[in-house]
């Protein structure tokens, strides 16, 4: 999509989101991009909107003014709640203070940071420090007094007899480095605070001084179960800000890709989930069967886990021979044994009494903080990307969107049980019609995209992923900013747990299916 | 049942004197039914503890999907005596650190190795673990976690695959195989050696990583306040 910017002014920019939402229906904040404008423009946020109800899209941009010093935007974090997170990320990296939100702390960076590292004129010394990092136990909220002069105020996070656990950054129960900070009452949860970062990589800011086809390899070791998706939708950007036409056999290769990525993933979900409830049976079963998807990729694509197969203008190489038979005996062994898992731990009263109204969100939470993917849909939001945004084949093929409306964690589990049965479906639909052609349009040495902005999505294998890019004609991007599935289902986490039990907590963290590298970036 | 003959390398057969009453004392107790094997314990508890290396679940990223597929049906690393798992670093043998570490990870990454009992030992999967990899121009993560912990194996790779992890413990092994576990001395030390009086895994740790924490602690003087305190009980006492 290409981006054409509202831009309002300083002062009416608070009343007009809200407009936005209440009278023109943009109720889904997609995602808050911080950028560094260059000299003259200076710092600046670009949000993406989107209507649920006909899924138009639309973009503000908002230059930050410069108040003491300090560059200054009013605050979307109480219109929709998702922001809270994305504008603590835009804080911590840019530097940039929401006027009115509560909790301005860093985010992903530790407290003892220097600087804010996405300005263009930062620079770094690449040292660190083996000393634990102190953190306050007050989240800072800056306003403008009647004076037009920043003032700001201490809002603590916990009262003095709150008994206060961490769960991460090394747990097993939270699918990587994710560190809840959780206020409990007993047993049970009053409040969830996530604390990310701490597997920060940095790809954003890399990605400004990488050409385009470099850019590429990073994408892959975000989620890496959902390796082709994330590449997916960086090279989808990049070839319509260049206006590349792909022939359809690259557009069915890659959406079979990655539907068969999907599939990867939600095997490897439905294992994870059995093994964090104590079900180590239902895990091996579906790692079993997530190895002949595996077989199946890598023989054309060489790699495991990470497979590097998209580039910009199509793919790398063609299918190998066999990869039509051996997709073929894939769904057809596939199709029963998604039965068995059901089997063996879905349909397991003790699976059915754990996980039923266990971290219950309703319809109107989830899109107020943006649950995209199965678990919006487990409360009946319809938010397929491939459904509302289609790309490649999936407007020409048969299947459904799965939602469910129980809006517990045993219902996200289903929609992931329903969508591999879809994703076998959509496979089944092409791979008999892979039609002759190109499995790669020629580009030019160095690639070039020429001026402007665009933002990509792709349904990602937890929810939405896209990229925005801003170029300015460069062989690289000027910036380069990704959707992550998973920071909006970590934000959902504190209204979904507060009264719950701290074990429904495991519980729901495995049935959100979140992946930290993602999340962290 | 043959008797073995026990294999020392710092002390040759020919120079125990009293072989042959030993061998006599075994010869009696099979022809009596009773079954004996003599060699070192070093051996035997070796074997015990390379086949059963525990391993610390510390996941950070691909690598350690990778790491999981291992454990599971295809790969089954149960067959060397790998597959149990521990979340506690009380409780491992060894950290598999699969994946890169950040700035903000590291004192972690420090701080559960500093848990764990020794002998511990590291393993640096990926080439995030060994040199940042595919990140090393980050400004935010660790070029390699040899800078903060000694590393015992490196399996390069980006994520290596199941099989190249298999062979990285297999090494690891074979390191565990031929430690001194009493202690002592796996080579003759020389004279110079032998006056510092340690042992030859420490002399090796010292002079891989020229590190200052595992010095001995050797208190040369009391605080004033505590030497006048025990002073003035006795005197009460007295």
């Amino acid at each position: 999509m290409k981006l054409e910017f509202l831009s309002f002014e300083f002062d009416k920019f608070a009343k007009e989101m809200q407009n936005l939402k209440d009278k023109k229906g943009f109720d889904y904040l997609v995602t808050i991009v911080g950028e560094d404008f260059g000299a003259e423009e200076g710092l600046g946020c670009v949000y993406i909107l989107e209507n649920t109800k006909n899924h138009e899209r639309c973009s503000v941009k908002m230059l930050a003014k410069v108040v003491d010093g300090e560059s200054v935007i009013p605050t979307v974090s109480n219109i929709w709640r998702v922001a809270d997170l994305l504008e603590r990320e835009v804080f911590d990296f840019y530097g940039i203070l929401f006027l009115g939100h509560p909790d301005m702390r860093r985010l992903f960076l530790r407290n003892d940071f220097k600087g804010h590292p996405f300005r263009k004129d930062w620079k770094g010394d690449n040292k660190y420090s083996l000393e634990e990092d102190v953190e306050p136990d007050f989240g800072m909220e800056y306003y403008l007094d009647k004076d037009g002069s920043l003032k700001s105020k201490q809002n603590p996070l916990f009262t003095s007899d709150d008994y206060v656990i961490n769960i991460g950054p090394q747990h097993p129960a939270t699918h990587g480095v994710l560190r809840l900070q959780t206020v409990l009452d007993g047993e049970t949860v009053k409040r969830v605070y996530p604390h990310l970062g701490y597997i920060h990589r940095a790809i954003e800011k890399m990605w400004e001084n990488m050409t385009y086809p470099q850019t590429l390899a990073l994408t892959d070791r975000l989620n890496y179960l959902g390796a082709m998706q994330h590449r997916h939708a960086l090279v989808g950007v990049i070839e319509e800000g260049m206006g590349i036409e792909l022939t359809d056999r690259i557009k069915y290769i890659r959406t079979i890709m990655d539907e068969l990525q999907r599939l990867d993933s939600h095997l490897l979900y439905t294992s994870c989930v059995a093994q964090d409830l104590g079900a180590l049976t239902g895990m091996l079963y579906g790692m079993r069967d997530r190895e002949h998807v595996l077989n199946v990729m890598e023989e054309t694509t060489g790699g495991r886990l990470i497979q590097n197969y998209y580039r910009i203008g199509g793919l790398q190489d063609d299918i190998d021979p066999n990869f039509v038979k051996n997709c073929k005996d894939l769904v057809k062994y596939l199709r029963p044994m998604i039965q068995e898992y059901m089997d063996v731990f879905g349909d397991n009263v003790i699976t059915h009494n754990r996980l039923e109204q266990c971290g219950p969100m309703s319809l109107e939470d989830c899109i107020n903080y943006a649950v995209t993917g199965p678990a919006g849909r487990a409360s009946g939001w319809k938010n397929d990307v491939r459904k509302n945004h289609p790309y490649d084949m999936y407007d020409k093929v048969e299947w459904e969107q799965c939602t469910l409306t129980g809006c517990d964690s045993m219902d996200r589990y289903l929609v992931h049980i329903n969508e591999m049965y879809q994703s076998l479906n959509i496979i089944e639909q092409l791979i008999d019609n892979i039609p002759e052609g190109d499995f790669y349009v020629k580009q030019k040495p160095i690639i070039k995209v020429p001026e402007g902005q665009w933002y990509y999505s792709v349904e990602g294998v937890a929810g939405e992923f896209g990229v925005y890019l801003d170029s300015r004609g460069d062989k690289s991007p000027y910036r380069m900013k990704m959707r992550p599935m998973g920071l909006s289902l970590v934000g959902a986490f504190d209204p979904m747990l507060r009264g719950q039990k701290i074990a429904d907590l495991i519980a729901t963290c495995a049935a959100i299916d979140v992946v930290i590298p993602d999340i962290d970036r | 049942m043959e008797v073995r003959k026990p294999h020392i390398k710092s002390i040759p057969y020919e120079e125990w004197n009293d072989n042959a009453s030993l061998e006599k004392i075994i010869d009696e107790l099979h022809e009596g039914g009773v079954n004996v094997v003599t060699g070192s314990l070093d051996q035997l508890i070796n074997w015990g503890r390379s086949n059963s290396l525990w391993s610390l679940t510390f996941a950070t990223s691909c690598c350690g999907i990778e790491f999981m597929a291992c454990g599971c049906a295809r790969y089954d690393f149960a067959r060397f005596g790998f597959e149990v798992t521990r979340n506690s670093p009380r409780q491992a043998d060894l950290i598999m650190c699969a994946g890169t570490i950040t700035h903000k990870m590291a004192p972690a990454l420090k701080r559960l190795y500093d848990e764990m009992a020794e002998p511990k030992y590291v393993i640096a999967v990926g080439g995030c673990a060994i040199s940042g990899g595919p990140f090393k121009s980050s400004y935010h993560v660790v070029q390699g976690i040899e800078e903060i912990v000694p590393v015992d194996v490196f399996i390069p790779g980006c994520p290596p695959r199941p099989e190249a992890i298999m062979y990285g413990m297999m090494q690891l092994q074979r390191k565990v195989k031929i430690e001194k576990f009493f202690g002592g001395a796996n080579h003759k030390q020389t004279a110079e050696e032998a006056a510092l009086g340690v042992s030859n895994e420490e002399l090796t740790f010292r002079s891989k990583h020229n590190d200052h924490r595992r010095e001995p602690i050797v208190v040369t003087s009391v605080p004033e306040e505590f030497a006048n305190e025990l002073k003035e009980n006795k005197e009460e006492k007295a």
